[in-house]
């Protein structure tokens, strides 16, 4: 199945032209539904194959390409379109396809109803078919492609009820603040590829990190390329200091930010940094940066997402929080480490964000929880399935979230230091109290809401089986990557998996410390005790002892009050950066450049030729006797010239 | 029989080729300017069929022919045209003939 790769694309592209074209004279949402959702379904079922292909072949031909036809060939310049099966793309397509196709089906219940719902599955197919070849491209241009066609669709998801109010300004607002934000990030990536084609004359993945490895380049020119690099992943990753817009995109359906938001897109950069592993290995000041970078957004997002009070915003700050980890493992050089993360992350966020979409659908439309409580009895399944990804974000030992998180915290501890594990330890009890604070206010305690106007119901199962799903695989995904001190000789099957891939970088890496057993084992029970404790107090304050949690606010107002407007983070962007930007723009660009130069020209030019035509035109006077003589004059220097140059 | 040389045809040539210039840019009567570009070309004629004696060649005195046929169709037309002007204008004075001016 391996040469049949390019199907996981062209499904999901069949699916879009289908939904897209015919889908406003299908009209049957079923039919539509059916149509989006196989589509991906039968990609997954490629990509499981080409999984269990991959997994016989011997090691060193696992990673194969499969060339589809020749894109851009210009002088030096030659790009095949191609794309790359390996450990690697294998385990990203796996995710896509597989939580895409369970979130495109609980789309089908969730947008029943909809105006838009051929619109909405046209987008999700085309943002698969991006994502696809984004993570399955074999050079850095058709990565690129799926890297803007991911952003694209994130745009028009975001703002897909465009005309609905979100927040201050409108849904569409919100997709506009993404798509240049994201733009931004893309002009790194950008120049990061021109950076790569200068240096190593290719763009073609095999290529470049074969000749990263022994070509002599300096280690500024690697690490102007990787910060380069990274400046696009902290876009798409929603990474400080670009990470504003991904609680903004809270405004697209509750399946987008499931999708989009959480599982796989903004995982988009986490995927390139270790596909470029041996780039930045090769600078390890950037290594550094990206590490320090990760650090800081996953505790400066865990605080806001402490006292949000809006479902999905919690979520999303979530999300910023734990891609923040990844990039922290990424950072410390543990690859393997941050994919299992995304991976893991996919499983129990995707659920969390459906969850919440199975109860804001519940609850009529609303969102914020200190308007829920009590759900536990009216939506049962949503219920447990919530709370599995609760303890599995939490790191509940057993779950998958344990695995991942708590294998990021010890590479940071081995490779980092004491205080990346120290501050990665906190930035885990904030998640483990922010999710229970969550899972408390909605589904335990007093019942808040309006009896009269609200009453909470279960969702269809077309919603509840793919959290059922989802829920099975944050149970059990985390035992595919159980760590060395467990499984014995076995090693850890998921990095032995993609150990291949980042070979060649983690050479370049400076050798982990020697740790015991001892500390490894010392520091997953710190770190599993504060946790847990962190959840036993969540769940008290806020189910029996709400007045608690309204004192420490009241104690605290201050500081309540930065995290809860989320550092004025928006606002200084808008002072410092939008606000420069449009008064220049008015001011400079228009008033000024536009009006007084561009403009002026224009007139000035014309105004130049009225005058001096006006001058010249005095010339003819309509006497032919006076044209007569200029020719005369004419043919008579013309002939004194021939005879004289004789 | 005592030959004439060619030169002197030439001086005569260029002589009516000056008069005929001079009268088509100083003259302001239309018809005399019309007979001045009469000239020009007869003087053409002269020097195309002295050459065509001097060198023995008779492709010049074809050549006359049609510069006189040309001539002839074109004093038509040109008169006709002179005499139109004078119906609407009244006077063949080409410095009142500016109707094409700015």
């Amino acid at each position: 199945m391996i040469n049949y790769i390019y199907l996981t694309v062209l499904l999901p592209l069949i699916g879009f032209l289908i939904n897209g074209l015919f889908g406003p004279k299908i009209k049957n949402e079923k039919v539509i539904g059916i149509i989006g959702s196989s589509t991906i379904g039968l990609a997954f079922l490629v990509t499981v194959f080409a999984l269990f292909e991959t997994i016989n072949l011997p090691v060193e031909s696992r990673s194969n390409t499969v060339e589809l036809f020749t894109w851009l060939s210009v002088a030096g310049l030659n790009i095949k379109f191609a794309y790359l099966v390996d450990q690697l793309s294998l385990t990203m397509s796996l995710i896509v396809t597989g939580v895409g196709f369970l979130i495109h089906v609980y789309a089908i219940g969730y947008m029943h109803g909809d105006k838009g719902f051929w619109r909405f599955f046209a987008y999700l197919n085309l943002f698969i078919f991006a994502m696809m070849n984004l993570v399955l491209g074999d050079n850095f241009l058709v990565l690129f492609l799926g890297w803007e066609g991911v952003g694209l669709c994130s745009y028009l998801l975001i703002g897909f009820w465009y005309d609905r109010k979100f927040e201050k300004g409108t849904t569409s607002e919100a997709a506009k603040k993404a798509f240049v934000v994201n733009r931004i990030g893309d002009f790194g990536f950008l120049l990061g590829m021109f950076l790569i084609y200068l240096t190593f004359d290719s763009l073609n993945f095999h290529e470049v990190f074969t000749k990263a490895v022994s070509f002599p380049v300096s280690e500024s020119t690697f690490g102007l390329i990787a910060i380069f690099l990274f400046i696009g992943a902290t876009g798409k990753s929603a990474q400080i200091p670009l990470f504003v817009w991904l609680p903004d995109a809270m405004a697209g359906p509750t399946p987008v930010s499931a999708l989009i938001h959480a599982a796989t897109m903004v995982t988009a950069g986490v995927y390139m940094v270790s596909r470029a592993a041996i780039i930045f290995t090769s600078a390890p000041t950037v290594m550094m940066i990206v590490a320090v970078i990760g650090l800081l957004t996953a505790l400066v997002a865990a605080t806001i997402g402490l006292v949000q009070n809006d479902i999905k915003k919690v979520l999303a700050y979530s999300t910023v929080s734990q891609l923040g980890y990844m990039f922290l493992a990424a950072g410390v050089g543990a690859f393997g480490a941050s994919i299992f993360h995304v991976m893991t992350h996919a499983f129990f966020k995707a659920l969390l964000f459906l969850g919440a979409g199975s109860v804001i659908h519940g609850m009529h439309e609303e969102q914020n929880i200190q308007n829920y409580g009590g759900l536990k009895k009216y939506m049962p399944k949503t219920y447990i399935t919530f709370v599995i990804a609760a303890f599995a974000i939490a790191g509940f030992p057993g779950l998958s979230g344990f695995f991942s998180k708590d294998e990021i915290l010890w590479f940071s501890y081995a490779n980092g230091g004491i205080i990346f594990w120290i501050i990665g330890v906190l930035t885990a009890m904030l998640t483990a109290f922010y999710m229970f604070r969550l899972v408390s206010l909605t589904f335990f305690g007093k019942e808040r809401f309006d009896h009269h106007h609200v009453h909470p119901h279960e969702s269809p199962l077309v919603m509840t089986i793919p959290l059922m799903i989802l829920a099975g695989l944050s149970l059990i995904g985390g035992y595919i990557g159980i760590p060395e001190i467990f499984s014995g000789s076995h090693g850890n099957v998921f990095h032995n998996w993609l150990e291949p891939i980042y070979a060649p970088a983690l050479a370049k890496l400076k050798i982990y410390g020697s740790h015991t057993h001892f500390e490894e084992i010392l520091l997953m029970v710190i770190s599993v005790a504060l946790a847990l404790s962190a959840i036993y107090f969540a769940y008290k304050i806020y189910t029996s002892k709400p007045h608690i949690a309204e004192n420490i606010s009241k104690r605290f107002k201050g500081s309540y009050n930065i995290l809860f407007n989320k550092y004025f983070i928006d606002e200084v962007y808008e002072a410092a950066v939008v606000q420069p930007i449009q008064k220049g723009s008015e001011k400079l660009l228009w008033k000024f450049a536009d009006t007084t130069i561009i403009d002026g020209a224009v007139n000035g030019i014309a105004k130049l030729v009225d005058r001096s035509s006006n001058i010249i035109k005095k010339l003819q006077t309509g006497v032919v006797q006076f044209y007569a003589i200029i020719m005369m004059i004419g043919i008579a220097i013309t002939l004194l010239w021939i005879i004289l140059s004789l | 029989m005592l030959s004439i040389p060619i030169e002197y045809y030439l001086i005569l040539s260029a002589f009516m080729f000056i008069v005929g210039v001079t009268g088509v840019l100083i003259r302001r009567n239309a018809i005399v300017v019309f007979m001045c570009i009469e000239l020009m070309l007869n003087a053409a004629n002269l020097s195309l069929v002295a050459f065509s004696s001097y060198h023995g060649n008779p492709v010049g005195q074809i050549f006359v022919f049609f510069v006189m046929t040309v001539a002839a169709a074109e004093a038509t037309v040109g008169l006709a045209i002179i005499i139109a002007i004078f119906r609407n204008k009244l006077t063949v004075n080409v410095d009142e003939i500016n109707i094409f001016k700015w």
